[in-house]
């Protein structure tokens, strides 16, 4: 095994089990997604850039905001964070590789495929599904000869997901080194334990549900047909059972990113690493029993409505702990703003907006005002734009040193930071104002009142798109720059730092024995 | 390094995390529906209300006026009108009441048809109490004949005090649809 270096050619990336290059994989692929998504987001703001129909036809709209929102959702955020995982979690617990290196390979190679059906639904007759990523039944069973696929290519990407979570679990739980229980692991490693046991909880359901639809379509049972005795309803509730925890689960590691960077940049160990833990814990959990406030308007008792509106203003407290802690970080410590340090700085501000709109719309009277408007975009798009999405750029220019040996470009990675932050703020906040005006979500024309807001949001869409380029110039370039130290940043804790940049392809094949303390983060 | 197998500590946690995700679809697919049924049977959270006739007594509660209003919606626009008679009505609690609704078969085969009900607030759906409804049974129609479907109801004294207004609501099928459960 000694020295056994990659394959050549394309079957190395075909056939690999290294973490390493299935990480690449899974980012490259998540960056691709990224754009593809970002694409349709920029054909629907063109779209609303003013009053009136002027590129697309209202269905085709429809098609792009639902194709938006599972693009980004299922092959953006979630895995580029399997990527993250994949890449780092061996290097921070001092393990050889991840412990279920073929199914590793699976998980990732099936996602393509997913998205290659689910991209090729566009061609299809009677086009892409138009229903909302929701799925609700029953306006996505008119979807056309899209339907099955779509269904088919959800149950891909769950799959997928499950997969790499029981590889993450397994790694995690038995391939520490020697000396690392449990609360000292770092913080990405935590929330990524607990994320992926969100992830088995709940794709299974998400499975369940999108089946039922399926046999509803083709195979003649009425689980959601009101005719044959079913629930319309029910299918909201299985799917927000699934899609609450989701939303954390496309949260929770970004959360573990920014607690490994502030502390790096803030000089400081990270404040209550441990309340951290318990914090993160107490969100996954409270993720189980607030999915109703995402159908406040269906028609529920009183008593519902009060239950769902607490529990999730409850979420609110071990949010708050993680902002504080994070603060308390930053505080007194000896602050430099590198890029990752940017990103993470934007993260805790406008994660935190999110977070309060977030409040606003747990409130069941204000709830129902708000209900399917711009405020819930504009509130769902704070926490994932500048949340998860800035957690992962803030993830990339942290490592990227560590995972090619070069200092990426400083200046380029400032530009991009302002010019992301700027623009999806011009994006995003007038949305705010545009939903409390009254403007509904996912309809192709608007009220001629709306015209400024959505002026601005769309300037700010396409001005946010282009900034993306920058950081794809970045990572062309990265190459170019100074060769960084093994330690690449003055202070940083853990033991991804102990290995040499770049990462050798095969790192930790003895376990690190009495380093885990030296880089402990307490 | 042995190549092939992961140890056995990775192969059992691997095997029992795999169990967790096979259970959680069963309990997706497989128990979720008919609890969520029974629940919503208990509850009347569907808004369904009885699906047979029901007796009881009258007692009438003259001091409390409840409005109903009635909603008639034909699925997929089929060839059917449907409408309620009157569009709503005030009732005393505890008192029987009558009201029709109109349907006409607009084509000229025959078909059969079927109402399912929705009752909003679903707090009143079990206090919406029908002794007799068109909604039980399907309604065997010729070419273009017209019918009036009766509906016979009380409405509990029980009802909550903040409820003053119930929208009974009818979505008419072909029952074909209906006969799939």
């Amino acid at each position: 095994m000694a020295d056994h270096g990659p394959a050549k050619g394309f079957t190395r990336w075909l056939y690999t089990t290294n973490h390493k290059d299935i990480g690449t994989m899974y980012l490259i692929f998540s960056l691709t997604m990224f754009f593809i998504g970002g694409s349709m987001a920029l054909v629907i703001r063109s779209e609303l850039m003013t009053p009136g129909l002027q590129f697309v036809h209202p269905e085709f709209f429809n098609q792009m905001t639902t194709m938006h929102a599972l693009i980004m959702v299922f092959g953006a955020v979630m895995p580029a964070f399997v990527g993250l995982a994949n890449w780092m979690i061996p290097l921070m617990i001092g393990a050889p590789d991840m412990a279920l290196p073929r199914m590793n390979n699976w998980s990732f190679w099936i996602l393509p495929v997913a998205f290659g059906i689910l991209l090729s639904t566009l061609l299809m007759d009677g086009g892409a599904p138009a229903g909302g990523w929701t799925m609700y039944p029953p306006l996505v069973l008119q979807t056309g000869d899209a339907f099955p696929f779509l269904i088919f290519s959800v149950h891909l990407m769950g799959i997928s997901s499950i997969m790499g979570a029981i590889n993450i679990i397994v790694s995690i739980l038995n391939m520490r080194a020697p000396d690392m229980w449990l609360l000292k692991m770092p913080m990405f490693v935590w929330t990524w334990l607990i994320t992926a046991y969100l992830l088995i909880a709940v794709m299974p359901v998400l499975a369940g549900a999108v089946t039922m639809l399926l046999t509803d379509q083709f195979f003649g049972t009425s689980f959601f047909l009101a005719a044959g005795g079913g629930d319309p309803v029910m299918f909201q509730h299985i799917f927000w059972f699934f899609g609450h925890p989701e939303v954390y689960i496309m949260i929770l590691p970004a959360f573990g990113v920014v607690s490994e960077i502030i502390p790096t940049f803030a000089r400081k160990p990270l404040f209550g690493h441990d309340s951290m833990v318990y914090a993160a814990s107490c969100i996954a959990f409270l993720s189980f029993i607030v999915w109703a406030h995402h159908m406040f308007t269906v028609g529920m008792p009183l008593s519902g409505q009060l239950f769902f509106m607490f529990a999730t203003m409850l979420i609110a407290v071990p949010t708050g702990v993680k902002i504080f802690n994070w603060v308390a970080t930053m505080w007194g410590g000896a602050m430099t703003f590198e890029t990752p340090m940017l990103f993470s700085l934007a993260f805790v501000f406008l994660f935190t907006i999110g977070g309060f709109s977030g409040v606003m719309l747990a409130i069941v009277p204000a709830d129902i005002q708000y209900h399917d408007t711009y405020f819930v975009v504009a509130h769902f798009h704070y926490v994932l734009v500048p949340g998860s999405i800035f957690g992962l750029f803030a993830a990339c220019y942290y490592w990227l040193p560590k995972w090619t040996g070069h200092m990426y470009n400083e200046t380029a990675g400032k530009l991009h930071f302002w010019a992301s932050t700027i623009f999806v703020n011009l994006t995003f906040f007038p949305m705010h104002f545009l939903g409390l005006a009254g403007m509904p979500r996912r309809i192709p024309d608007y009220s001629t009142q709306f015209a400024d807001f959505n002026t601005m949001a769309s300037i700010g869409a396409i001005g946010f798109g282009l900034s993306q380029l920058i950081f794809v110039y970045v990572l062309l370039t990265v190459k170019k720059g100074a060769k960084a130290t093994d330690r690449v940043w003055e202070a940083p804790r853990g033991l991804e730092w102990t290995v040499p940049s770049p990462a050798p392809y095969h790192t930790f094949d003895t376990p690190p024995v009495k380093r885990v303390t030296q880089e402990s983060f307490q | 390094m042995a190549d092939s197998s992961p140890p056995a500590s990775n192969r059992s946690l691997t095997g029992q995390l795999i169990l967790c995700a096979v259970a959680m679809f069963a309990f997706g697919f497989v128990l979720l529906p008919p609890l969520y049924r029974v629940f919503c049977d208990i509850t009347g959270f569907g808004g369904r209300g009885n699906d047979s006739p029901m007796v009881v007594a009258e007692a009438p509660d003259l001091s409390r006026r409840i409005r109903i209003e009635f909603v008639a919606t034909v699925n997929n626009y089929g060839p059917w009108q449907f409408e309620p008679t009157v569009e709503s009505m005030t009732v005393n609690p505890g008192q029987m009441y009558y009201a029709t609704f109109n349907a006409i078969n607009l084509s000229d085969e025959a078909r059969t048809g079927q109402a399912v009900p929705s009752i909003a607030p679903v707090v009143a759906s079990q206090h919406f109490q029908k002794i007799e409804c068109f909604c039980f049974v399907s309604q065997e129609f010729t070419g273009k004949e017209s019918r009036a479907l009766p509906l016979q109801f009380i409405v509990s004294p029980d009802l909550p005090e903040y409820v003053d207004t119930i929208t009974l609501s009818y979505t008419y099928f072909e029952s074909n649809y209906v006969t799939r459960r």
